[in-house]
């Protein structure tokens, strides 16, 4: 990589230890995929949950925190991803005291390193939204995915090593994403069923996902008619990244650099489309299907809902009870759950039996220990990204509309 | 003579060991049981199997940027795959690896690894010049 003064001294270590550190950490990334030199960055976002962090990553992070203040402040605005824990519901949950000791260690080390504690995978909603053509290094597929296609921003998946070693640097190094060459459409498909509410968009997610599958690849998702929202398409992305490990989609007539299709391929040869319609999704269900099963938890999250999605559920749930042997979880960030909280919508929530979490999004919250605690097997949700990752905890997910997720909470079966 | 295959450039230390291959993915949050050392996504092709001390060979990385930081905490643990190859790694586990100082090697000449190694093959990687030799089979 081409090095600037200002680059090589921090790699000296003339910066202190910390510095030091990122640079290396972020030269070997580089070379690794032939970036020719840094860009800076606007802000930093970093995935760094304790059940991920391991005693191994709390014991680094303190000793980052232990040197002088100089050295290991971070340098451009630098926030978090959800986390293991909410204290103020961590034991409702089943959650243990030293998992609580574990994440307080790992806040006190990112508070001394200057970073800011949003716990929230939608910072793009809530926090500062990313602008077009801002180079940023996002943790949080789904953050990275809906920053980069429906803001036009630029960033790679940056894991929490990398994205800490940016907030260090002021940097990044300048491969993937960040490069126009990546940015253009490579896969084609077509919708002929538009997706009715957020599960069915977090289906269309999985459907895309599995049939493109490479951090590679861009597909362009053409005939959609008509603007989804905010929501609609954070579950779109989530699922996609989560399903193909995609990191950059085009929506023609939608997405900022695809007005329209011969522009979403950056003006290349457009390859044949591949169609999906109402069997595509129907088969998308049934894969996660249980008709009759009891229901030990429904999860809204995955990512953590915006206050409209949590204005719905409250409303949803007036007047009704849910079901004694089922749990019903809601995870949000903290500025979205205080505001649920002035606003009555986290009292309507409780009141039907519900618990609303603040700063966590269930999967990165010690989901196996949590199901083991709770005796959970059959989980149902609305997120096609959370179907995606849980049965690798030992739970067996169902996918289903927010309606139906709420009427089988109440029911205690599907 | 052992079988050389040319990769790109790659991160960590020179490694040997015996390759556990499938063609599947990777995501260590998603696929793994990281407390038994073994495979846990019940659909995915290694399920139940142990990567402890493996030379995994798989084709790309899946999923979260959790994986980032848990290959360093199954390393330390003494609990993780020897080295990591794919057929093209993610930016995450690339990270991982090097946060880890954990061997991965990816882009190879003659394509896509998965076909080329075999479980149980005795593999030897140098990242460096970007080279993997089978050392059981010619």
């Amino acid at each position: 990589m081409r090095l600037t003064d200002e680059e090589r001294a921090m790699l000296a270590g003339e910066d202190g230890r910390a510095r030091q550190w990122a640079l290396r950490h972020q030269v070997e990334v580089g070379d690794f995929f032939d970036a020719p030199d840094f860009v800076p960055v606007g802000q930093a976002h970093v995935m760094a949950d304790t059940e991920s962090l391991g005693e191994e990553g709390v014991r680094w992070l303190e000793d980052l925190a232990a040197l002088p203040a100089d050295e290991r402040r971070v340098c451009v605005p630098t926030i978090t991803d959800p986390r293991g824990v909410d204290f103020d519901s961590y034991k409702r949950l089943g959650q243990t005291d030293a998992m609580a000791e574990i994440e307080a260690r790992a806040i006190r080390a990112f508070e001394a390193l200057g970073v800011l504690m949003t716990n929230t995978c939608i910072n793009y909603q809530t926090i500062l939204p990313p602008v077009r053509g801002e180079h940023l290094a996002m943790g949080d597929t789904g953050v990275v995915i809906y920053s980069n296609s429906v803001m036009g921003a630029r960033s790679n998946f940056e894991g929490g090593p990398s994205a800490l070693a940016a907030g260090l640097s002021g940097r990044t190094p300048r491969y993937g994403y960040h490069l126009d060459a990546h940015r253009a459409g490579t896969r084609h498909f077509h919708v002929a069923h538009r997706p009715r509410g957020l599960a069915d968009w977090g289906a269309l997610g999985g459907i895309v996902g599995r049939a493109t599958n490479s951090y590679w690849e861009v597909p362009v998702v053409a005939g959609i008619d008509g603007a989804p929202n905010s929501d609609e398409l954070k579950h779109f992305g989530a699922a996609l990244a989560s399903f193909g490990s995609i990191a950059l989609f085009h929506m023609p007539g939608v997405t900022p650099e695809a007005p329209t299709l011969d522009a979403a391929f950056l003006g290349r040869a457009i390859p044949a489309a591949a169609p999906i319609g109402e069997g595509e999704f129907r088969a998308f269900f049934a894969a996660y299907a249980a008709a009759g099963d009891k229901v030990d938890v429904v999860v809204f999250g995955a990512p953590q809902l915006s206050l409209l999605e949590i204005d719905r559920l409250a409303g949803l749930l007036d007047g009704r009870h849910i079901h004694a042997k089922t749990a019903l979880i809601v995870t949000t960030s903290p500025e979205i759950k205080f505001a649920a909280d002035r606003m009555g919508l986290t009292r309507r929530i409780e009141a039907a039996g519900g618990i609303v979490a603040a700063g966590i999004c269930f999967y990165q919250s010690y989901a196996r220990e949590m199901a083991e605690a709770n005796g959970w097997q059959r989980l149902v949700t609305n997120s096609a990204k959370l179907v995606n990752i849980i049965a690798g905890y030992g739970y067996r997910p169902t996918l289903a509309s927010t309606e139906q997720c709420v009427d089988c909470a109440v029911a205690g079966r599907l | 003579m052992p079988i050389v295959l040319k990769c790109h450039r790659g991160i960590g230390p020179a490694v040997t060991g015996s390759a556990l291959v499938a063609d599947d993915n990777f995501s260590a949050r998603y696929d793994l049981d990281r407390d038994k050392g073994i495979f846990s996504r019940p659909a995915h092709r290694l399920h139940g199997q142990s990567y402890v001390g493996k030379v995994l060979v798989l084709v790309t990385a899946k999923g979260g940027v959790a994986s980032a930081w848990m290959l360093r905490e199954m390393a330390a643990r003494g609990m993780g795959p020897k080295a990591i190859v794919f057929d093209r790694a993610n930016t995450i586990l690339a990270q991982g690896a090097a946060f880890a100082g954990m061997t991965m090697v990816d882009r190879f000449e003659a394509g896509n690894p998965v076909g080329l190694i075999q479980t149980g093959d005795e593999v030897r990687i140098e990242p460096d010049t970007g080279l993997v030799t089978i050392l059981n089979r010619d």
